[in-house]
């Protein structure tokens, strides 16, 4: 019986590597999420012949209760909502990667010191990533509003990482690990999770879910060592070493190595860059509609204001009316656009946006110059001209879209706060910029109004 | 298994993760963070292991056992459910716009 089992898993870790495969082209991305889901299917409905098993009755009502709540949960969330739920679930993923370890442990199963050093480290990057993801998802869905700092952050976190690596290592060398030495090594590697995500601002987010995305993977592939199952080892460090790569390249985008995203978190109270001279000026739908009406080249830079609007479609819709008239219309996407890279292409796919009418930074920069009108709607630090010249601005060096290259610069902005990082945006302040306050769903829709008017 | 036979599991199954993802365009890239959630998901089948073998006169290793199958089981369902969600709108989305 358990060699069918075994065969299966092999199956299942083959289809889950073409599943991903599949996923990274639009074509087939879609086919790669079905065959994993039924692959999941099958290895959950083989696990349940394993020799020797029991508890069903609990095992089944486990599963009936965490699936059904996170597939309802998942279905009913709004699409601007995404990063969060992929930071709970994949906290829960952790979660039970460092419940794996702690039943060992429990039952007295972990034997041999590589069987203990891969159980303790599973257990620490499981907790970690369940206690940062609870986190990362109350900041994401605004239960945590502010960012959390304590007096010596970095000398805390220093610290408890100390005291809980002892504590470990201290565990792996004991001969019979005292239980109450386990469940405080288990609360420290929570703690420390927490403490570690907690001044984390929201614009680093989408790295910090990644990281921690890499180390579920990663702690379910120690875990699997630990069980002696290789389809939890093969897709837990496929994950973990992808899960990588993409936090790097995410961080790259946003110009923001890793290490100072944890270390040196941007926070609003610290900023004080240089003083921005100048006044903001206003613009109304009529003017903003006939600027862009009359142009030849209007580019959308879309940020995260207009997906919280919901204001996609109407977009969208303006831009169809835009082309009709003869405008060409495109739209610039920064890669941390959104909330997670991709978000906001995920947003305007959505709304019908065709994908040829999507750049990213390194593709359109060069055109702004070129275009008459830079429409930014609900984006803010992704365009601010500070991240270029002041060095003393956390978001220096980050790579931003030009849109202050553009003849003229039209902001749709709810009100006059500043941007998610909490940085004064300059370029609200330059001469060819007007701002043009509402909510993206009522702006554009005048605007839409206008631009018809025009053509009767 | 060979502790050494699994060290060359890692090894590989790390080559293999990086290649999977280095050619995936940007705007893939949340969908796959989401696709790669639910991969790891497959950790439910190793809390099933665990808790099917808990003593079951051990309220404590029940109890374990019962969080880390409905954690690992959240963590699957929700993440095939909101990656699926994502990705059909790629589909709608293309036929829209051709």
């Amino acid at each position: 019986m358990k060699w069918i089992i075994d065969l299966a898993y092999v199956g299942v870790a083959i289809v889950f590597i073409l599943g991903l495969k599949a996923m990274s082209s639009p074509v087939t991305a879609r086919k790669g999420i079905v065959w994993a889901g039924w692959a999941m299917i099958v290895a959950t409905l083989v696990t349940l012949f394993w020799p020797g098993m029991q508890n069903f009755a609990w095992m089944i009502l486990a599963i009936v209760i965490g699936g059904s709540l996170a597939w309802v949960s998942g279905k009913r969330v709004a699409m601007t909502d995404m990063p969060q739920m992929v930071a709970i679930y994949n906290g829960m993923g952790g979660g039970a990667a460092a419940a794996i370890a702690a039943l060992e442990f429990a039952r007295g199963e972990v034997h041999g010191t590589m069987v203990t050093i891969l159980a303790v480290l599973g257990a620490l990057i499981g907790s970690v990533a369940f206690s940062g993801s609870c986190v990362a998802f109350a900041k994401l869905q605004g239960i945590m509003k502010k960012a959390f700092r304590l007096p010596a952050q970095n000398q805390v976190n220093m610290a408890l990482a100390a005291v809980t690596g002892i504590l470990g290592l201290a565990i792996i060398t004991a001969e019979h690990p005292g239980m109450f030495a386990i469940a405080l090594f288990f609360l420290l590697a929570l703690a420390l999770g927490a403490i570690v995500t907690a001044p984390i601002g929201g614009a680093d987010m989408p790295v910090v879910i990644s990281l921690l995305n890499a180390f579920t993977g990663l702690a379910v592939g120690f875990e699997g060592y630990v069980l002696g199952n290789p389809a939890l080892v093969v897709a837990g460090i496929v994950v973990g070493a992808s899960g990588t790569l993409l936090t790097q390249l995410m961080a790259k985008a946003m110009n923001r190595p890793i290490k100072n995203v944890i270390f040196a978190p941007i926070s609003g109270e610290a900023v004080e860059g240089e003083a921005i001279e100048g006044t903001m000026r206003e613009i109304g739908a009529l003017d903003a509609a006939a600027s862009m009406r009359y142009a030849s080249k209007v580019i959308i830079v879309p940020g995260y204001g207009m997906a919280v609007a919901g204001a996609q479609h109407k977009v969208w819709e303006m831009s169809q009316l835009l082309e009709e008239a003869g405008v060409e219309v495109v739209f610039a996407i920064h890669p941390v656009a959104g909330r997670m890279p991709g978000h906001m292409n995920v947003l305007l796919a959505e709304a019908g946006v065709p994908y040829d009418k999507i750049f990213d930074l390194d593709e359109i920069n060069a055109d702004f110059a070129q275009a008459d009108v830079a429409l930014i709607i609900g984006a803010n630090d992704v365009v601010n001209p500070v991240a270029r010249t002041d060095k003393s601005s956390p978001i220096y060096g980050m790579p931003i879209l030009n849109a202050d290259m553009a003849h003229n610069v039209i902001v749709v902005k709810r009100g006059k706060g500043s941007g998610y990082s909490g940085i004064e945006n300059a370029l609200f302040y330059k001469e060819n910029c007007r701002m043009f306050y509402g909510s993206a769903q009522k702006a554009i829709g005048e605007v839409i109004q206008h631009v018809k008017e025009m053509e009767g | 298994m060979e502790g050494i036979v699994y060290l060359y599991v890692f090894v590989l199954a790390a080559f293999v993760g990086y290649e999977v993802i280095s050619r995936v365009p940007v705007i893939l890239h949340t969908p796959l963070m989401s696709g790669s959630n639910f991969i790891h998901g497959v950790v439910l089948i190793g809390a099933m292991v665990v808790m099917g073998h808990a003593d079951p006169d051990s309220p404590l290793e029940l109890a374990i056992g019962f969080i880390a199958v409905l954690l690992g089981a959240a963590n699957a369902a929700g993440g095939y459910v909101v990656t699926e969600r994502m990705l059909a709108m790629f589909k709608s989305g293309k036929k829209g716009g051709e």
